[in-house]
């Protein structure tokens, strides 16, 4: 019963969506109020049904109906109930449903903190373009991915989630990423609803900066919480591999950082504002496209479902009509798009502009190296893999320049400025970061270039952020805005990320061992010592487990636990990490494999990362600032002035003359 | 010209050459990073490109997998089921990673024909292989894997390879 009300709330959210991507924005183009009118309800109609449907999917999985194939394929009686409910987005079928669902709420957030701000025909606008969107989505998943379809008879036990999604961090890592991916969808509705209304104006940005800022900090939060996730559950240490799908998160972030930065200029002064309207466009285009790259199964990863073609086919097909149809538009109208105020050579639009430049640069760098294979294997060339080394050669090029001129940024003034008067107040931020520098790089022993770059170019940006910050504190009586304090954050959050990358990079000790019990590794004054390798018991699977105390001199300062774990259902191994966080490095013990040669010997690989953390920790930092600048009071008081005087002029240019 | 224009134009000119620059510089460093994916048939073949790092895709041979006593190393068969190219490998292999199943390593070849591996990947779930792997199959044995009909073992690759 529960998967057929399940089924049905989504065939209902279609009649929604279709009505709500027909009937407004027909009444908004007619200037038809009432039809106008119907578009809110039909936002929280089409919510409503959405998250029925997907509350029907998770009480699928609690109660363990393996008469739905989804269920009886990703989840069995033993899975604790929290992973069950993850398990709800385990799925290909699942991942999609949490995809509509997190776009009907964007839609009905927007609906309802935009409803007495925007002016209506642009409010209906966007909600109609969205309401699109989720006639995609939802047909995608009704037609070839439906998460409800049953099987008779159901069999009495399922099979297992995949092993490597039963943890903590799976439980958020995907709502969070989609919360972005999404997100950029509301962009993308701005966008549109501008080019449809014939005119892209400073409003129209300024009203869709706070919804690119959060859509951006979630997409940022989920990147960040998956290297987590890769770092100790993989089992291999790093924090990030360039993997495919990895990247197919990065280009739309990539795009979305540029983005956020051109809507500044185009906010303040009106400049580069077709640019800004591409920008949107390509930020939504790439994530459709990570959605296509993940889903359809023409990648090689640990992302990559097992899926049927049919099923990339109508993504690609979407897609195509999705970004076609927006450009198409774009062509059409943005020669009709206003043009800014012009700006010197050294000014804080140059500034934002090499930002755009770079961040574009690198997107298409990463888009190269990702979609090249594809074409590759597609022109019958052969089967080929780009390796990480390129992209990490690529990353440090394009990366310097941004990081040099970051903190330049802010100090620099609109339209016409000196590098002299920028650098002014930077000067003892750039002495101090060069000196302190080499002089922490050579304290703790990382003499090497990566490492001093790192912290260089680290504290250059952290200092660089906080000098502005009490320049404005100083200089202004009121609290600094949010937007400032934001940026503030973010800029420093890079500079804490730099450090980690740099020290990671360049000081990781990493050992794979032959260990027996009571054996003994020294490295870099820790002692590692093997007691036993013991079994122990899960609720859902069993494991061996390695004792290891860790000494440093004499002291014992901490226990580790690696497991090799063996799940009872589909007879997967996993390894379980053991783990020993600290703000200046961590201790991380795997299990590797039982040496089959009658000795009961492991293979057991030792690591000792040097500010692993921090990496995480700026780019919570990143997250976190685009969050606090999201909220500036800018964004959602002073609109509301300028959306009735808005909507009065355009009361007065509805009448006939 | 007026001062204005001057200065746009050389700031677009400066971007044109960044741009450039940088396309010039990722594709001389793409051409580089280039891993090229080949089965035991084709190496036997002598069918690669040479000095260049391999993506080499298989089934590791049943009763391949042999230890060094003392130290981490490992070596095992990759086969098509008609040829099969020896693998050295100095580390921990992966999780998923079992006599008959699907594998990739990266490497080189040695002078001697033996594979070098510096990495080694495993299938990540029961269903599912690798289209490298699938492809060597396919190329060497039509349309059975080691006697059995390959859609047993593809449950996502496209037929056409």
């Amino acid at each position: 019963m529960i998967a057929e009300f399940g089924q049905i709330s989504l065939i209902l959210a279609l009649v929604l969506a279709i009505l709500l991507g027909t009937l407004p924005l027909w009444g908004a183009y007619r200037q038809n109020d009432a039809l106008m009118n119907l578009a809110p309800s039909l936002v929280a109609g089409h919510f409503v049904f959405t998250l029925a449907a997907f509350l029907s999917l998770a009480t699928l999985f609690l109660r363990h109906d393996f008469t739905v194939i989804n269920v009886a394929t990703n989840s069995n009686l033993l899975l604790p109930w929290y992973y069950r409910i993850s398990a709800t987005w385990g799925s290909h079928e699942g991942s999609l449903l949490l995809w509509i669902l997190m776009l009907a709420g964007w839609m009905l957030a927007v609906a309802v903190m935009s409803r007495k701000v925007l002016p209506k025909v642009f409010l209906t606008r966007v909600l109609s373009v969205m309401g699109l969107i989720s006639i995609g989505f939802l047909l995608f998943t009704l037609l070839t991915s439906n998460p409800f379809d049953r099987i008779l008879p159901g069999p009495i036990d399922g099979q297992d989630l995949n092993p490597l999604l039963q943890d903590p961090g799976m439980i958020f890592h995907p709502p969070l990423l989609y919360m972005g991916y999404v997100g950029f969808a509301v962009a993308f509705g701005f966008a549109i609803a501008g080019l449809l209304g014939g005119r892209i104006e400073r409003d129209w940005v300024r009203w869709s900066r706070p919804w690119t800022l959060m859509a951006w900090a979630f997409l940022t939060g989920g990147i960040t919480l998956g290297s987590w996730w890769a770092y100790y559950e993989l089992g291999w240490g790093g924090w990030w591999f360039w993997d495919p799908v990895e990247n197919a998160s990065f280009i739309p972030w990539l795009l979305g950082t540029a983005l956020i930065h051109s809507q500044a200029v185009t906010e303040k002064r009106g400049a580069f504002p077709a640019w800004t309207v591409l920008l949107a466009i390509a930020a939504f285009s790439t994530s459709l496209l990570g959605t296509f790259l993940v889903r359809s199964g023409v990648l090689t990863s640990v992302h990559a479902f097992a899926t049927d073609p049919e099923r990339g086919v109508f993504i690609l097909a979407f897609m195509a009509v999705v970004t076609g149809a927006a450009l198409l538009l774009y062509a059409l109208r943005a020669p009709r798009i206003m043009t800014g105020k012009g700006f010197d050579f050294v000014s804080r639009e140059s500034a934002l502009l090499l930002n755009n430049v770079f961040f574009a640069v690198s997107a298409g760098m990463v888009l190269l190296g990702t979609l090249y294979p594809l074409i590759i294997d597609f022109m019958g060339w052969g089967q080929i893999s780009v390796g990480p080394p390129y992209f990490s050669a690529m990353f440090i090029l394009l990366m310097t320049p941004i990081v040099m001129l970051m903190p330049l940024g802010p100090f620099s003034r609109w339209g016409q400025d000196n590098l002299k008067r920028v650098m002014a107040p930077l000067l003892i931020s750039l002495v101090v970061a060069i000196v302190a520098g080499l002089a922490i790089a050579a304290l703790l022993g990382a003499f090497n270039l990566r490492a001093i770059t790192g912290w260089i170019g680290g504290i250059w940006l952290i200092m660089g952020s906080l000098s502005y910050f009490w320049r404005q504190k100083s200089q202004s009586r009121f609290k600094l805005p949010r937007g400032q304090l934001g940026m503030v954050m973010a800029h420093a959050g890079v500079g804490v990320f730099i450090i980690g990358v740099g020290m990671v990079e360049s000081m990781t000790y990493e050992r794979d061992v032959r260990f027996g019990a009571g054996d003994t590794l020294e490295v870099a004054g820790y002692r590692f010592h093997l007691h036993e390798v013991a079994s122990v018991k899960g609720p859902n699977w069993i494991a061996d487990e390695g004792r290891f105390t860790v000494y440093r001199g004499d002291r014992e300062i901490a226990r580790m636990q690696p497991q090799k774990r063996l799940y009872h259902r589909g007879q997967q191994v996993m390894t379980q990490v053991a783990l020993r966080p600290g703000v200046f490095h961590d201790l991380y013990i795997a299990m590797g494999e039982p040496l089959e040669d009658g000795t009961g010997d492991w293979s057991i690989r030792v690591h000792i990362k040097p500010f692993v953390r921090w990496i995480w920790g700026g780019a919570f930092l990143l997250g976190i600032g685009g969050l606090v600048a999201a909220s500036d009071r800018r964004y959602w008081r002073q609109q509301r002035a300028e959306a009735e005087r808005e909507a009065r002029a355009e009361d007065q240019g509805a009448q006939p003359a | 010209m007026t001062p204005t224009r001057k200065k746009r134009l050389a700031v677009i000119g400066l971007m044109v050459l960044g741009v450039s620059t940088a396309t010039a510089i990722a594709l001389v460093a793409l051409n580089d990073n280039i891993r090229f994916s080949i089965g035991p048939s084709e190496i036997v073949a002598g069918d690669f490109p040479e000095g260049r790092q391999l993506r080499l895709g298989g089934l590791v041979a049943a009763g391949s997998v042999s230890r060094d006593p003392t130290s981490l190393l490992v070596t095992f068969d990759v086969t098509d089921c008609i040829h099969d190219i020896t693998v050295n490998f100095n580390g921990i292999l992966p999780d998923l990673f079992r006599e008959g199943q699907g594998v990739i390593a990266h490497g080189t070849l040695d002078a001697n024909g033996m594979f070098q591996a510096h990495e080694v990947l495993a299938r990540h779930d029961e269903t599912y292989m690798p289209p490298e792997v699938a492809r060597a199959m396919a190329l060497a044995g039509g349309n059975e894997v080691c006697g059995e009909p390959i859609e047993d073992h593809i449950a996502s690759v496209e037929a056409g390879y």
